[in-house]
């Protein structure tokens, strides 16, 4: 049964060229002001800025929908139409059943205000029946673990309580829809993962669900279907695999290789120059992206301008905060004049999920840098994940699988 | 399940506005619960604040334009009365203004966040202000006692003027609230209307008052566009007993202040209310 379905729905805001709303009364005036004097031509010329263009697309009961996108895709945009925040310019939207968002948690909460009234004030803001309110107060209190708090104004909350309280009530909402805005970006690992038990629970109770979050492996683990957005467009929209498969191909900034046939033009001095570095996946991978799983290659190919010089190439692997994972270095040895070509192998099941960047340094007489070719490298590691439930950010720089745990029982009792 | 299918789009009409917004009561209970609380809560004399703000604003108003301005020769009653009167449906609609005209802003954090009717947040506001207002009217009754003056019958259209007394003040404010949206400049101007509206006002003297001296017909005359003029002698006929004849040439320029700000100012709020979030 199709329980929301969007249809052409667009949205258009009027941005003011000059860079300037009127923000302020003055502002307005003047503008005014101008008009009179140009005789009736407005001084600024209006210019739109369509967030959103002919959406549509239906939902089905007890989908899990995520709504992929870069920052600015239309998002946010698109569900603050589907919780009525904002009206679409053209289009409409069909919902059967109640539904609920949750665009953040602990709307409307007042800190002067206790726990207790607090709870009445969100769950009548988010559109619960004070009868509803009173049936699930002790659930909800539960749920956020501070009943010994309940009568303390929120303001003496600590943020972590705040967020569980927040949280607790939009779980107890029941609505038919429930729509989820990043609210997992907040909290600590342990509540992540009891909401996201708790998102699970509302889609097997065959409810419907709207989750839109910048963790892919969350979105992945959760959802069955995805809509992905691009400057305001519906690009594509299917299972959540060919979704999150497309998203990634258009956002990563890959550069898994570069090659220059002309020395003139390649990067280097007047010792080394660049010919080739490219990393390639192992021939065993299969599926098309890299994950963490995929062992990988790292080919470097440079001329080499001076006769019986001792080279060694030293490679840098960065992630995407700039932190170094590893540096290591090969023997040096003596060249001739002419190309010189290493490998570093990367084995699978080693690097963890995330966008890595790799530099490489050619180093002469064992100490002297010659030529320090950075950021050459740029790739993602998409997640992979089996034989298990958990589908929050896995935490560490890398996930070296090769570091087993070996358990045994030892005694019997 | 709920099987009701709901279709957003940007026309809604009016049966369908007004249906939600009753849907949504509770919310306008809890709302106009909090502001209550909130107001009174961290402050060390609580509710007491409402009483000193009635009491000395009628004690001083009684002095400088009684005593001083010697305002209170002719009156039959002790003046202190007439100002208490006066001074309590100001309060309640200067009150009531500038909390509807700020509703709004104040409240952006629910109005980018989470959907529901948003006329519910300046009507909630409706109840803010009685809080003093019944303060001022214990006020009253205390000086009643003191004087050893007793009220007639009239007194039960009490709950009736107040309630004009929102209305008007509800108006301007709601089309003030949604200027302070967009400029933010409003929350001044309101700000100066209060002030100079407690002079201009008959709070501290009577309607009678403006025809003396020199243009005094046409000050009289101008005197009665004011709404608060109308909500006053209103309230001075129910509260004074005989002292004060119902005034008829306020009272009508009242109600059609009434008529006409109310059904304007809704129609220009859900005119706006779709782009609040895009300003606010």
């Amino acid at each position: 049964m199709t329980v929301l379905s969007v249809e052409n729905i667009s949205k258009r805001y009027t941005l003011n060229s000059k860079g300037k709303s009127n923000d302020d009364f003055r502002d307005t005036i003047t503008g005014w002001s101008k008009q009179l004097f140009s005789g009736g031509k407005s001084g600024n010329t209006k210019e739109d800025f369509w967030a959103l263009k002919n959406i549509s697309f239906e939902v089905q009961q007890g989908d899990r929908l995520g709504l992929v996108g870069a920052n600015g895709a239309g998002k946010s945009t698109l569900l603050k139409i589907l919780s009525q925040i904002t009206e679409p310019t053209t289009g409409s939207i069909r919902i059967r059943g109640r539904m609920a968002s949750l665009l953040e948690v602990g709307t409307g909460f007042h800190p002067e205000l206790t726990g207790r009234e607090n709870i009445f004030l969100n769950g009548a803001i988010l559109g619960m029946k004070k009868a509803e309110i009173h049936r699930h107060f002790d659930a909800i209190v539960d749920f956020a673990g501070i009943e010994k708090f309940i009568d303390t104004p929120v303001k003496r909350y600590s943020s972590g309580m705040y967020v569980r309280l927040g949280f607790a009530i939009a779980a107890h909402l029941e609505p038919e829809i429930l729509v989820v805005d990043e609210v997992l970006a907040v909290g600590d690992a342990d509540f992540q993962k009891k909401s996201i038990g708790k998102m699970r629970d509302v889609s097997n109770s065959g409810r419907t669900l709207l989750f839109v979050s910048h963790n892919l492996t969350a979105v992945q683990g959760l959802c069955n279907r995805g809509a992905y957005l691009r400057s305001g467009e519906l690009v594509r929209f299917g299972p959540i695999d060919d979704v999150i498969t497309e998203y990634v191909k258009n956002v990563s900034k890959f550069q898994l290789a570069q090659s220059w046939t002309d020395p003139d033009l390649a990067p280097g001095n007047d010792f080394v120059k660049i010919k080739t570095i490219r990393l390639v996946p192992d021939e065993s991978h299969t599926r098309p992206n890299l994950d963490t799983t995929t062992p990988l290659r790292l080919e470097l190919e440079y001329w080499n301008f001076v006769e019986n010089a001792e080279l060694n190439v030293s490679v840098f692997l960065y992630s995407m905060t700039g932190e170094c994972i590893f540096n290591i270095g090969d023997e040096a040895q003596l060249y001739r004049k002419g190309t010189v070509k290493s490998v570093c192998e990367i084995p699978g099941d080693f690097l963890n999920d995330g966008s890595y960047y790799i530099s490489v340094m050619i180093v002469r007489d064992r100490l002297a840098p010659v030529y320090f070719f950075e950021d050459a490298i740029a790739f993602d590691i998409l997640d992979y994940r089996e034989g298990t439930d958990w589908v929050g950010k896995w935490p560490g720089a890398i996930r070296p699988k090769m570091i087993g745990i070996k358990s045994w029982q030892t005694e019997l009792s | 399940m709920d099987s009701r299918v709901r279709v957003i789009t940007n026309k809604k009409s009016i049966s369908e506005y007004i249906a939600e917004i009753w849907d949504y009561n509770e919310l306008f209970w809890i709302l106009a619960k909090r502001d209550i609380i909130v107001k009174y809560k961290q402050a060390v004399l609580g509710v007491g604040w409402a009483a000193i703000r009635p009491l000395i604003t009628t004690l001083v108003m009684a002095l400088a334009f009684g005593r001083l301005g010697k305002l209170d020769v002719q009156s039959t009653i002790p003046y202190i009365l007439i100002v208490s009167v006066g001074v309590t449906v100001w309060l309640y609609f200067s009150q009531s203004l500038t909390t509807i005209s700020t509703s709004l802003v104040l409240n952006s954090n629910l109005v980018t966040k989470v959907y529901f009717p948003r006329l519910i947040i300046p009507l909630s506001s409706i109840f803010i202000g009685l809080v003093d207002v019944v303060v001022s009217l214990v006020v009253f009754a205390g000086l009643c006692l003191f004087y050893q003056y007793i009220p007639d019958w009239k007194i039960i259209f009490i709950p009736f003027i107040l309630i004009l007394t929102f209305l008007a003040s509800f108006g301007i404010g709601l089309i003030a609230a949604v200027l302070n949206v967009k400029y933010r400049d409003i929350g001044q101007v309101i700000s100066f209307v209060v002030q100079f509206g407690t002079f201009l006002s008959p709070v501290a003297y009577l309607t009678s008052a403006y025809r003396g001296g020199e243009n005094g017909e046409l000050l009289y005359q101008l005197a009665m566009l004011n709404p608060v003029t109308g909500c006053i002698d209103a309230m001075r006929w129910a509260m004074l007993g005989d002292f004060a004849a119902f005034n008829w040439s306020s009272f009508i320029p009242l109600v059609l202040f009434i008529l006409i700000t109310f059904f304007y100012s809704i129609r220009f709020f859900r005119k706006h209310e779709d782009t609040f979030v895009d300003y606010i």
